[in-house]
């Protein structure tokens, strides 16, 4: 961009061309107050305090709106702006409370720092003195509180909930001396359409809106968010051992959005008291499962050397009576690079198999066959900022906003303020759906009949990228062949989408000069998981969108660090870097490198370990934090299979669910604990530092495997985690420039090939890592299981903005705790008024696995016939409902479609003994017509007479009679 | 005497099927659309609000911010007969402050307040740009001009005892949401 040259207060600068004079003061070092201005924020000009002179122009223009213009001369201070400038902040002062001591906000307040700087006068400010400070105080928020008092109108919280957030839960309101921050129809923040994320506090210059519970930190530790695969730098600052306050750190292009409420709020699970802090060994005198009182009673602590030998001797003496492959090692994609690469490591070196697996079989698994075949890359092909230049963005399967916040942002902002065009798929009216311009809401696993259907409308119209298409990739014709089987009517019929909307997607998808498809669990979780990402990879091959900024194949990891615990070889088929462990010339490479002899015989997958401990396959079972007793699919079958299990040694820092049936518990460190790396969604690995000492006797992850792998006669060598991360770098070739020192700034995007390489914003630029992009030809194909009369709702799961997976952290959390402290079922209001249900009901969920009960939610988010849960929660599992079916290429689980019933609890404890309750509560209406019904009983069914009722059916509960009695008015009973 | 106008409104669900087919969803017809649906329910309920942002798709606290800016938009349902009192300079002089004591009194309101029975909503005007009857009072769109106290308290008995009369006659509670008018007999 071109320079301009101006003059500040006699000084010559040269700034790009449209920037503010304040940018070009900021450059030359000079200092104006200011209250209203922000980087981040579009130009205001509201509190008028950086008002300049300038040669020329008449009256004193703000410098925060006014474009620098080619030899401008700024004087940035004269008496008059000085006298100015100090009645601005007098003013601004005079209807604020004087209480700056005790005020949380006083160390970093700009107004107190501005009054300071135009040296207000306590006088004047008396003078102009307004006697009233009582405007109510909202304190709903369980995270902030906001004293509309100590509002100065700046209007950077508004701002920012709308240009950055973009969420817009809060603006102006009224007007004149009543003008207020305020939310809609000026509910309390907890009631309103506030995602509590903290954005405002962080920006306000006051304190008015200021942290519950302020402590001022020591110091500050940058550091990667531990819980979404975004992977936010944050600033954790510390007090003593103790992290007190989250704040984004601007660290690269991941998150410029700042953070989410798990990120900013979340974290004090680290803290919590119910970290484990010392080993335990199962009690001789507790059996596991019996549960027969306190979990933590079943154990007694242990010293570190009781555990460990514990540990060694019981893999070894299962090594040795049935083979290394009975041994099970379970990952966890919540750990570092540096664990997981540690943990394969040990699976393969020390004890001899590849049953080693973790948590992206239940995400992305699918995504990895898929991509592996059609671009010979199993990851994000572009990165998160390539979203801003975007002319199109497809959603697909994701909610975005809840479940990749900060990338949900992006794309809000995108749309609002980029001009993007947004296409929503997705069965649920999710928050992208309602600013969307197409939102197709198909029915639940019919991804791959949709996705054809525009392909189909694509090629027919001619949008297709036939330069792409041939000289590109291969196996074209099969494929177009493939989609005649998918006319409009066709689709429209299968999918429920209207087929204007099919054409619609395929017009502005098609024309798009540069599209991303978005996609998460809603496409990999089915039994056509697989073939619903070749469906997605096939439909960015044909319109030509990979390859180039702003477009992409963006599946939306998960967890934190599934990306890297996949890179890392936490795999039952791949070494680190996806090398195979089929290919003799690989092995032979790692063999050497760690001097064994090691398995060429793929292993089991995380969910086939679970199937196969039935039949005693497995016997052992070595997991690192995770808790699959609720996150597998059909939850009751794996607590079963772990209750069978000879010897399950659990590491995690809480007693999880799983971890209270273990024979020995470890104890380890959280993230803030440790040194590590993590890789994030997009590729990008990133440093996690240690901010805190471990908490009591806890160990860093890959230290306690290294003490385990010495003890069974593998010993493993490494005074720190960087060191770690030499030897990844010597043997995955992508990972090859991987050193610590060159992540100082923002970390690598990998491949990264060797110290010089910069990384790899974006993959497959002038050929795909396989060569030619391959077609692939999928058909659609229903899921596995279809509602019935008697499971009449197809249940979808997944998770909320406020929790994380089985809630291990996030219950632990105050605030996120405090926000959504229950779980619910969404059903339609149509569902909800045929069942009798009302919003807060407690309901019991049945599918043909298991039941469970929880709370009803009416809402339009999901249509007729369907209903959404998520799996947070240890005493609503969602997963004792879902279907273990497995997708046949990657082995992943349906989670996303399982057939339910759902019924007012009391109405199913009542109609349990109760044959003409149950024949009302199943049976659509009308069935009492088919009842041979005495005199009086049909009278009292009619008049609704439900003392009558009583006397026959004996007492009912209250919710019970009410419900009873609109029951009966649908029966119509006066027509027999 | 002259002609007395009853206010009709429409029901919420009308007035949402009002927005979405008489608009197209453009910000700038927020305006517009929040005049409308006031003209047509009397007031603006929240919901009518929730459906105009999601056809805006502005945020919902934005529209609200700009329902509480203007003067003329109101939240909470109005009565049937709105009475308005000047309080403009020419008005004031000739005493319409009086006026507006004596009412509130009488009605037991507060500007901007609606009578418990959901007759009557009290409210002020800068200038009704009738300066040369002031003091003005005006009953719906109908101008009462050279009032005092007990003439106004007069007009407010007249127009209870005939609606009451009207309502006997007409069933106009019935047929109001249909947007009726009335005229005295
Ligand atoms: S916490 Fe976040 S969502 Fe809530 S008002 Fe502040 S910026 Fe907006
Ligand atoms: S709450 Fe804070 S950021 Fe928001 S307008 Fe008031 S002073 Fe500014
Ligand atoms: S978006 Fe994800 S990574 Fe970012 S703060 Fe939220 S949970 Fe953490
Ligand atoms: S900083 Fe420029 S007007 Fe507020
Ligand atoms: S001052 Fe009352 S009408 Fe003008």
């Amino acid at each position: 961009m071109k320079a301009v040259t101006l003059t500040i207060d006699g000084r010559a600068i040269s700034v790009p061309n449209g920037s503010t004079v304040l940018d070009a003061i900021r450059k030359a070092g000079i200092y104006v107050p200011t209250l209203c201005h922000d980087a981040v924020l579009k130009p205001y000009g509201a509190c008028r305090l950086c008002i300049v002179q300038i040669k020329g122009m008449r009256g004193l223009p703000t410098s925060c709106t006014t474009p620098v213009a080619e030899g401008m001369v700024v004087t940035t201070e004269t008496e008059e702006i000085q006298r100015i400038r100090r009645t601005i902040v007098e003013l601004a002062i005079a209807n604020h409370p004087y209480g700056c001591l005790v005020c949380d906000k006083s160390e970093e307040c700009e107004l107190l720092n501005v009054a300071r700087y135009v040296g207000a006068q306590q006088s004047s400010v008396d003078r102009m003195r307004r006697a009233s400070l009582n405007k109510a105080v909202d304190t709903s928020n369980p995270a902030f509180d906001f004293d509309p008092n100590k509002c100065i109108l700046c209007g950077k919280c508004v701002r920012i909930c709308n240009e950055v957030v973009g969420r817009g839960a809060i603006d102006f309101a009224y007007r004149g001396q009543n003008t207020l921050v305020c939310t809609f129809g000026g509910r309390p923040l907890a009631l309103s359409a506030c995602q509590n994320c903290g954005e405002c506090v962080e920006y306000c210059p006051t304190g008015a809106l200021s942290a519950k519970q302020t402590i001022i930190p020591q110091r500050e530790v940058k550091t990667v968010c531990p819980y979404c695969g975004v992977g936010c730098s944050m600033l954790l600052g510390v007090r003593g051992q103790k992290i007190v306050r989250v704040r984004a750190a601007k660290e690269n292009s991941v998150n410029t959005e700042g953070l989410c409420v798990k990120g900013r709020y979340g974290l004090d699970f680290v803290n919590h008291p119910d970290r484990l802090t010392r080993p335990l060994i199962r009690r001789d005198d507790a059996p596991k499962g019996a549960a027969r009182r306190k979990p933590a009673d079943d154990f007694r602590e242990a010293d570190w050397n009781e555990a460990l030998d514990r540990v060694a001797q019981g893999l070894a003496r299962v090594r040795d009576e049935s083979g290394a492959d009975a041994i099970g090692v379970i990952s966890s994609a919540k750990c570092t690079n540096e664990d997981n690469y540690i943990i394969q490591k040990f699976a393969r070196a020390a004890l001899g198999t590849n049953n080693v697996d973790h948590c992206a079989r239940l995400c992305h698994a699918s995504t990895v066959a898929a991509a592996l075949a059609a671009f010979g890359d199993g990851a994000m092909s572009n990165s998160i900022s390539d979203i801003d230049c975007a002319n199109v963005l497809f959603v697909i399967g994701s909610n975005t906003t809840e479940c990749h916040p900060i990338i949900g942002r992006r794309i809000k902002r995108a749309v609002k303020f980029n001009g993007a065009k947004l296409i929503v798929a997705d069965p649920r009216s999710i928050e992208l759906a309602e600013m969307a311009d197409v939102h197709l809401n198909h029915f639940p696993g019919t991804d791959i009949a949709l996705l054809n259907g525009i392909m189909r409308e694509i090629v027919t119209r001619n949008l297709y990228d036939k330069k792409f298409v041939t000289e590109r990739c291969e196996d074209f014709e099969p494929f177009l062949e493939s989609l005649d089987r998918y006319p409009l009517e066709a689709v429209e019929e299968a999918t429920g989408v209207a087929r204007e909307k099919i054409q619609q997607a395929a017009m502005v998808f098609g024309k798009a000069k540069r599209a991303a498809v978005l996609y998460g669990m809603g496409i990999t979780q089915h039994t056509t998981g697989t073939d619903n990402v070749k469906a997605v990879a096939n439909l960015l091959m044909l319109t030509g969108n990979l390859g180039r900024r702003g477009t992409g194949f963006s599946p939306l990891r998960g967890q934190n660090n599934v990306q890297g615990s996949c890179d890392m070889g936490a795999l039952p088929t791949v070494f680190p870097g996806y090398q195979r462990v089929s290919d003799p010339q690989v092995r032979a490479k790692f063999e050497q490198a760690w001097g064994r002899k090691l398995s060429d015989q793929p292993g089991r997958t995380l969910t086939e370990m679970f199937q196969t401990i039935h039949d005693d396959k497995i016997k052992a079972l070595y997991v690192v934090g995770e808790n699959p007793t609720l996150s597998e699919p059909d939850a009751e079958h794996a607590k079963g299979a772990l209750a069978k299990l000879d010897f399950l040694v659990v590491q995690d820092i809480f007693l999880t669910e799983t971890a209270q049936m273990a024979d020995v518990v470890l104890p380890a460190t959280s993230f803030a604990e440790k040194d590590g790396t993590f890789t994030n969604t997009e590729r990008r690995v990133q440093l996690v530092r240690k901010a805190i000492e471990p908490l009591g006797e806890t160990r860093v992850d890959w230290q306690i495997i290294a003490d385990v792998s010495a003890r069974m006669g593998y010993p493993m060598n490494y005074s720190s985690a960087a060191d770690i991360m030499e030897e990844v770098a010597q043997l995955t070739p992508i990972y090859g420039g991987i050193h610590y020192d060159r992540l100082e700034n923002g970390g690598l995007q990998w491949p990264c090939w060797n110290r010089r390489h910069k990384g790899t914003p974006i993959l497959h630029k002038d050929k795909f890592t396989r060569g030619r992009g391959k077609f692939h030809v999928v058909h659609d194909n229903p899921p596995a299981e279809l509602p019935t009369r008697a499971y009449p709702l197809v249940l979808n799961t997944g998770r909320i903005l406020e929790h994380w997976h089985t809630g291990s952290m996030s219950h632990r959390s105050r605030v996120l705790e405090a926000i959504a402290s229950e779980s619910s079922i969404e059903i339609s209001h149509v569902d909800a008024a045929q069942l009798g249900i009302e919003e807060g009901d407690t309901v019991s969920v049945s599918s043909r696995r298991g039941t469970v009960r929880t709370k009803a939610r009416k809402t339009g988010r999901v249509k007729p016939g369907e209903a959404f849960m998520a799996f947070h929660w240890w005493d609503a599992p969602a997963n004792l409902l879902t279907n273990p079916v497995l997708d046949p290429q990657a082995k992943i689980p349906e989670f996303k479609v399982a057939s339910v019933r759902t019924m007012l609890a009391v109405l199913e404890r009542a109609a349990e003994d109760n044959a003409f309750l149950s024949a009302l509560a199943e049976n659509p209406a009308g069935i009492l017509k088919s009842y041979d019904l005495t005199p009086e009983h049909r009278s009292a069914l009619m008049n609704g007479d439900i003392a009558a009722i009583e006397k026959w059916v004996g007492p009912l509960e209250e919710r019970l009679k009410v419900w009873l009695k609109a029951r009966l008015k649908q029966e119509n009973l006066a027509e027999v | 005497m002259r002609a007395l106008d009853v206010k009709g409104f429409i029901g919420l669900e009308e007035a949402i099927e009002l927005i979405r087919s008489e608009f197209e969803g453009r910000p700038d017809e927020l305006i517009p659309m929040l005049q409308r649906v006031q003209n047509a329910i009397g007031y603006l309920p929240e919901e009518a609000l929730l459906e105009i942002a999601r056809a805006t798709r502005l945020p919902a606290a934005r529209i609200f911010g700009v329902v509480t800016f203007y003067a003329q938009f109101r939240l909470r349902p109005v009565g049937k007969y709105i009475i308005r009192v000047c309080r403009g300079t020419a008005c004031h002089v000739s005493g319409s402050a009086l006026i507006l004591q004596d009412i509130q009194n009488h009605l037991q309101v507060a500007p901007g307040q609606t009578t418990k029975d959901g007759l009557f909503t009290l409210e002020t005007v800068a200038c009704f740009g009738s300066c040369a009857l002031a003091p003005v009072v005006v009953v719906n769109d109908s101008v009462y001009g050279l009032m005092d106290s007990l003439k106004t308290r007069k007009l407010i008995e007249e127009i209870r005892e005939k609606h009451g009369a009207i309502v006997a006659r007409a069933g106009v509670e019935k047929g109001d949401r249909n947007g009726l008018r009335i005229f005295e007999g």
